[in-house]
């Protein structure tokens, strides 16, 4: 994102990962934010969790107003994401404050303002020293009072009055039909408004989250797909946009020299992505475990994900042919993870590669097979996610790899995924199975080789106890 | 004539605003000439004392509060529709028996 874009106010973090990339620096500082979205599409955790990074990674104490949850119930809700409520409120550095209407015992007769309420905010801000607020939701005053058109004007007056205060607050607001909120609280807070979203698309659900307005600052327009997981929200900005990353020049070896040899340069670029297509039953796992096992001889950490063998499988497998992939896996140096493609949707499996890649910091990304992942999107998602993946590995200069099972032999450019990947790709190497006198030839060719000249004919090979051997006649 | 219980009041106001006044000169009216002397009013000022808001769930000014006789009922408002004031409060006018629920 834009980082040396002169900061034109103050921001303070949001807490949320990945969010203040998107607000080029967070949200505006001393000031409120509409977090509008319907029923179940995250806003209370949203805002509690503005509230506990807020503690934990800035020291800024924090007031939740709740209209609806006890704090009793709010405690419970976000132990599951980590979050120890009871612990910050020991601390004095979180204070949770239920504010219960109960129409049935409330009578209305003559003038009032929400005074009280202020008094209570303020005495909640200033007896731990808050410089985060949020109020959830507020609207709720609506369905507990009669008066709306002397509410609203009271409403105005809390979120001046929050600003004046000097805290940055979260409103969170129900969404209503045509409009933002149910009480279009929209109109006031004009500042910085966010959408939440909840959508289910082809039975796998995906939130989304979309800032709608920002004043005074250049923010993403996209909207952005967000997950809730046991480490709370975090959203994934769709691409970096920018190819402005390095580009190495050093080469790296498959580790196998009938394979380097084809290449010009006798291996490929440092940080490039290579692409593995063939039919099913084509060596590409074993070339992709070459590839691992290279990097692991360069003690450069591999991230292996296998989404149709589990890593014994995977480890049993690959030993038949003599590559030891256990030893590896011992010393720390590849990472097998394993998991069904339909498990969790597209950006799930996008995240769980952020998450292992912070983890694991590996050099070498191998996807086997990145078809697999076809089965959980449609094909203009898949292509997005692609992108994104491939961004991500390229800023930070990792060797990736992807297998792709193509279905049609005599046209595989007609495959999705080797139509989204193929482009994006550095290297593409192909793996056939050709029948030949009643016997399975294996073939393969190198499509591609960005930056370097490579061999144009198609190779035989096979696979023998001892590995990758080449045919030469 | 049945002894009736005493009648607890709280009125919680915010400073001497003209609603907080006005609200007070109400309620003190009504309860003189509805319920004889058998009632307390205590007036809480927020400004002095904000602590006390979260405990009866205050959020607007002025609240009145029955703390006694239960259930708890609050009539927020400057209290000027006195009969709105009497059936919140399930005050009978005086002459009749207090009413029950």
């Amino acid at each position: 994102m834009i980082h040396d874009q002169i900061k034109v106010f103050p921001k303070t973090s949001t807490g949320i990962s990945g969010l203040d990339e998107i607000t080029n620096g967070g949200f505006p500082k001393n000031r409120p934010v509409l977090i509008c979205g319907s029923a179940g599409c995250g806003k209370t955790l949203f805002a509690m969790q503005f509230l506990v990074k807020g503690i934990l990674e800035e020291n800024e104490p924090g007031v939740f107003m709740s209209f609806e949850e006890t704090s009793a119930d709010l405690s419970q809700n976000v132990r599951s994401l980590g979050f120890d409520l009871e612990e910050l409120k020991k601390q004095k550095k979180l204070k949770v404050d239920h504010v219960r209407i109960e129409r049935s015992e409330i009578e209305e007769t003559g003038e009032y303002d929400l005074e009280a309420l202020f008094i209570r905010l303020n005495y909640a801000i200033d007896s731990i020293g808050a410089k985060r607020v949020v109020l959830d939701t507020v609207e709720s005053l609506f369905t507990g009072m009669e008066n709306s058109v002397w509410l609203r004007s009271e409403i105005r007056r809390l979120f001046q009055w929050l600003k004046d205060k000097g805290v940055t607050a979260i409103i969170t607001g129900e969404r209503g039909e045509g409009s933002l909120t149910r009480h279009g609280l929209e109109e006031y807070v004009s500042d910085c408004v966010i959408l939440l979203d909840f959508r289910i698309i082809d039975q796998i659900a995906t939130r989304r989250l979309r800032i709608v307005k920002y004043r005074g600052s250049t923010h993403g327009t996209n909207e952005y797909p967000f997950l809730i997981d046991e480490d709370g929200i975090s959203v994934l900005p769709v691409t970096s946009l920018k190819l402005d990353y390095k580009s190495p020049s050093e080469l790296i070896s498959f580790n196998l020299p009938a394979i380097d040899n084809l290449f010009a340069k006798r291996g490929i670029y440092k940080g490039s992505s290579t692409l593995i297509t063939g039919t099913a039953g084509t060596a590409k796992t074993i070339l992709a475990s070459y590839f691992a096992l290279a990097s692991c001889h360069r003690k450069e950490p591999v991230l292996y994900f296998s989404f149709e063998e589990s890593p014994e499988q995977l480890i049993r497998n690959l030993l038949t042919i003599g590559l030891d992939l256990r030893s590896q896996v011992n010393d720390n140096l590849l990472h097998i993870h394993s998991s069904r493609p339909s498990l969790q949707g597209l950006e799930m499996h996008l995240l769980t590669l952020h998450k292992l890649m912070a983890e694991f910091k590996p050099k070498t990304v191998i996807i086997d097979p990145i078809s697999s992942l076809i089965t959980v999107g449609n094909s203009s998602e898949v292509r997005a996610m692609l992108v994104r993946l491939m961004d991500m590995l390229k800023v930070n200069e990792v060797n990736a790899l992807f297998t792709s099972l193509t279905q049609n032999k005599e046209n595989f450019y007609s495959d999705t995924t080797v139509e989204a990947v193929s482009s994006l790709a550095d290297n593409w190497i192909d793996l056939s199975n050709v029948n030949e006198q009643n016997k399975w030839q294996r073939n393969i060719l190198i499509i591609k080789a960005r930056g370097m000249g490579h061999f144009n004919g198609q190779k035989k090979f096979l696979i023998a106890d001892s590995g990758f051997q080449l045919v030469e006649k | 004539m049945v002894k009736t219980e005493k009648f607890e009041l709280r009125l919680y106001i915010a400073g001497q605003t003209p609603k907080s006044v006005t609200a007070l000169q109400n309620i003190t009216k009504y309860c003189k000439e509805h319920l004889n002397d058998n009632y307390t009013i205590e007036v809480i000022d927020l400004l002095k004392q904000p602590q006390l808001a979260e405990g009866d769930q205050i959020f607007a000014i002025p609240t009145l509060v029955r703390k006694f006789p239960e259930p708890l009922r609050k009539i927020i408002g400057d209290l000027s529709n006195e009969e709105r004031v009497l059936v919140g409060l399930n005050i009978r006018p005086l002459g009749n028996k207090k009413g029950v629920y």
